[in-house]
């Protein structure tokens, strides 16, 4: 798949290269069973999950319904703090911020996950004014040395395979003199601890992403599993943090109860290794922390989402657990949706972003199976968000012609029964004498996308109303 | 909920639109069982399909003026009854949706929806029905998305097959899993469609069963279409025809002597 000019807007294209990839169905198939099934075990094994999950509901409902009185209140905090809080409503204002903050003194850069600097294509602003960006966490670190965008929210190189990334550190890594090519995962990640700790010493500025900003408390909390996100805002001199404004939840229980769903949905992990609260500069006697710290919220189309019928996706907190059960994500993996985010909660996200008339392929590639809303830790219910889309698509006049043209000629023979059962008697017969005794039809008329992949199994010869009528008389 | 004939046993069959068109047999079938458990079973000829199509399309006005239609096809009777869970998810849970700002046909919407059920679900919890059949076979079973998730249809199937004399049971891994069907999802995204589907059909060849079952007939000419390119072994029948007795015709897709 060409990445560079990869769009929503491409989808069907981006899908299809997608399923041609044999790399990424071994690399797809290896994650997903990790995924499904520690997530199982982990929610099996606690009890009160279901009473977790209503009271998280609860909260983010609740934040999002005041999100303007507790984004204040977080800004007043973090001020109090000795912090600063910079507002933007589109990726470019965002963008320009962070390069204000980070000045032209800096030379390098750390970075830790963050999903709103994607959006902002944060990392291509900082290159081009002469920046040297550093990617911390260890999936972020590969997909840079292989110059692609993140696959996935929480697991950004889910999409290559062991053996890929051993070729990448291979390439990249006898510039340190490490020479040797590594195969064995904990090998992998020992060589990139090692590349990483000299840059964390040696950095300006660290920019990483929240998972939840606390009103309460002015912190701002991300989660990790390499403890990278602790050191990428310890050491650097500045700090900033790039969040988008649904991330606000009162207070810091609220956190808790939010964190307990996180990393059992995510990985399946009880609590992911590292939990970091951040909140301000460091005082007077603190041993270490950033002597500036600042927090630019996007808002990105965001708050028009509020008040309208797809609310619910802002609950989202970003686990990852619907991309792990979308069969579809599961065949095409996270490159061919064309933006930042995918699987359910980017089809239905991305749309309200960038536009439906840009992505409108992404709420309609989908069986509407609801694997994805059983297993959200938010009760976000997915399908019926991405119909909303379908609906919107429709009264928008985006649904292609085809199918707009189908649907009313079907939608007119379906409340005439007596045409309808007329024309279905004819559809049988006929489709029964094309199949002969064979039982299949290898092709059938008006019916390329059925078997081009399938064949079509031949109906009985007479309609069941046919049969009844007979019957009956 | 009044009784809306003497007995109060009156079945309003919906046969389901590819039913009546691919396998009528499975409308007997659900005849043949809900007759069976001492019900009276009626198919209005008024009847042509749920109106999922339009819905999951985007077309909310022509999926309402359909559900119109079938709610009104369906007056009259204590219960409506179909061999698919999609269909009836369809009636249970989106029809009453369609009629947000329409309190009238809100209510006879609701009312359809609490006396409508999937087959297997009216065969095991109204019915209470007992199994009567014998079919020497080792079978696999698909849960079919909407059925599953939209209305629990899990162990209703598997407590009617564990009836059948001679049956084995063999449970294929992630037969939880979307087998790529979808609707019209499967003719708009048929790359991706055929990924899901054939690894459905792994799973199946993987479980060592001489019969695949389901309770979706979309689901099931997926499966068996795609059975059949790969020119796979695996016969294909909805549960209804094994549970009736009525597996005497060629399987789903299969060739006729
Ligand atoms: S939509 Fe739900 S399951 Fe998907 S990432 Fe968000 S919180 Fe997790």
């Amino acid at each position: 798949m060409n990445l560079e000019n990869r769009s929503a807007a491409r989808f069907k294209q981006q899908a299809a290269s997608a399923l041609k990839d044999n790399n990424l169905k071994t690399a797809l198939a290896k994650a997903k069973d990790g995924f499904v099934l520690k997530r199982l075990h982990a929610v099996e094994d606690l009890d009160e999950f279901e009473a977790i999950r209503a009271e998280a509901r609860k909260i983010k409902d609740h934040a999002l319904s005041h999100l303007d009185f507790y984004l204040e209140e977080f800004e007043r905090k973090v001020k109090e703090n000795g912090g600063h809080v910079h507002w933007a409503q589109t990726p470019e204002q965002a963008c320009a911020l962070v390069m204000d903050i980070v000045g032209t003194e800096a030379k390098q850069v750390l970075k830790g996950k963050s999903m709103v600097s994607e959006e902002m294509g944060l990392n291509a602003a900082l290159e081009a004014k002469g920046h040297t960006v550093v990617e911390t966490d260890l999936g972020e670190y590969i997909i840079q040395l292989a110059h692609e965008p993140p696959s996935h929210i929480i697991a950004p190189a889910v999409h290559k395979t062991r053996d890929q990334i051993s070729d990448l550190f291979h390439g990249e890594h006898p510039k340190y003199g490490l020479n040797e090519r590594l195969t064995e995962v904990p090998d992998l990640v020992n060589e990139a601890r090692q590349v990483l700790r000299e840059k964390f010493l040696n950095s300006d500025v660290g920019i990483t992403g929240a998972n939840f900003l606390i009103a309460e408390t002015g912190s701002t909390v991300i989660v990790t599993n390499e403890g990278n996100g602790d050191l990428s805002q310890i050491l650097p001199k500045v700090h900033i943090v790039t969040a988008s404004i649904e991330k606000v939840v009162p207070t810091l229980n609220d956190t808790a109860t939010l964190l307990r769903l996180l990393g059992r949905s995510a990985t399946g992990q009880e609590m992911s290794s590292y939990t970091t609260f951040s909140t301000g500069p460091k005082r007077a006697n603190d041993h270490d922390g950033p002597e500036e710290f600042h927090v630019v919220l996007l808002d990105n189309g965001r708050s028009k989402v509020l008040g309208s019928e797809f609310q619910d996706i802002l609950r989202c907190i970003k686990c990852g657990a619907c991309l792990n059960h979308c069969p579809v994500y599961g065949a095409i993996g996270g490159h061919a949706y064309g933006w930042v985010y995918s699987g359910p909660m980017g089809s239905v996200l991305t749309p309200l972003i960038i536009g439906l008339e840009n992505s409108y392929d992404l709420p309609n590639a989908c069986s509407l199976n609801g694997r994805c809303a059983k297993v959200c830790p938010m009760s976000i219910p997915l399908p019926d968000l991405l119909r909303q889309h379908r609906f919107k698509a429709f009264q928008r006049g985006l649904t292609d012609s085809r199918t707009k043209l189908g649907l009313k000629a079907w939608a007119y023979l379906v409340t005439r029964p007596k045409l309808y059962s007329g024309l279905t008697s004819l559809a049988a017969k006929a489709l029964a004498l094309l199949g002969g005794s064979r039982g299949v039809l290898r092709k059938a008329p008006l019916a390329s996308g059925w078997t081009s992949v399938r064949d079509l199994p031949v109906p009985q010869g007479q309609t069941f109303q046919q049969q009844w009528k007979k019957a009956s008389e | 909920m009044p009784d809306r004939t003497k007995n109060n046993n009156r079945v309003g069959l919906l046969v389901t639109c590819l039913v009546d068109l691919f396998r009528p047999n499975v409308g007997f079938a659900a005849v043949k069982l809900i007759e069976q458990a001492g019900f009276e079973v009626d198919v209005p000829s008024a009847q042509t399909c749920c109106g999922q199509p339009a819905y999951n399309s985007g077309d909310a006005k022509s999926a309402a003026a359909v559900a119109r239609h079938v709610i009104r096809t369906f007056e009259n009777y204590d219960y409506v009854v179909a061999p698919s869970g999609s269909c009836i998810g369809m009636i249970k849970e989106h029809y009453p949706r369609l009629f947000e700002s329409d309190f009238d046909l809100k209510t006879k919407a609701e009312d359809l929806a609490q006396r409508t059920y999937e087959l297997t679900t009216f065969l095991v919890q109204v019915c209470k029905l007992k199994v009567n059949t014998t079919f020497n076979a080792t079978v696999t079973y698909h849960d079919s998305c909407a059925g599953l998730r939209e209305l629990g249809v899990k162990n209703q199937p598997r407590m009617l097959l564990s009836q059948v004399e001679g049956l084995k049971l063999n449970e294929m891994e992630d037969s939880e899993v979307c087998c790529g069907f979808g609707g019209t999802f499967c003719v708009k995204y048929p790359d991706i469609s055929e990924r899901m589907v054939s690894e459905k059909t792994n799973n199946i060849k993987k479980a060592k069963a001489d019969f695949i079952l389901g309770g979706d007939l979309g689901c099931l000419l997926n499966i068996a279409g795609r059975i059949k390119r790969e020119s796979g072994e695996t016969q294909v029948f909805h549960v209804a025809e094994v549970l009736a007795g009525m597996v005497t015709i060629p399987a789903i897709g299969e060739k006729s002597e």
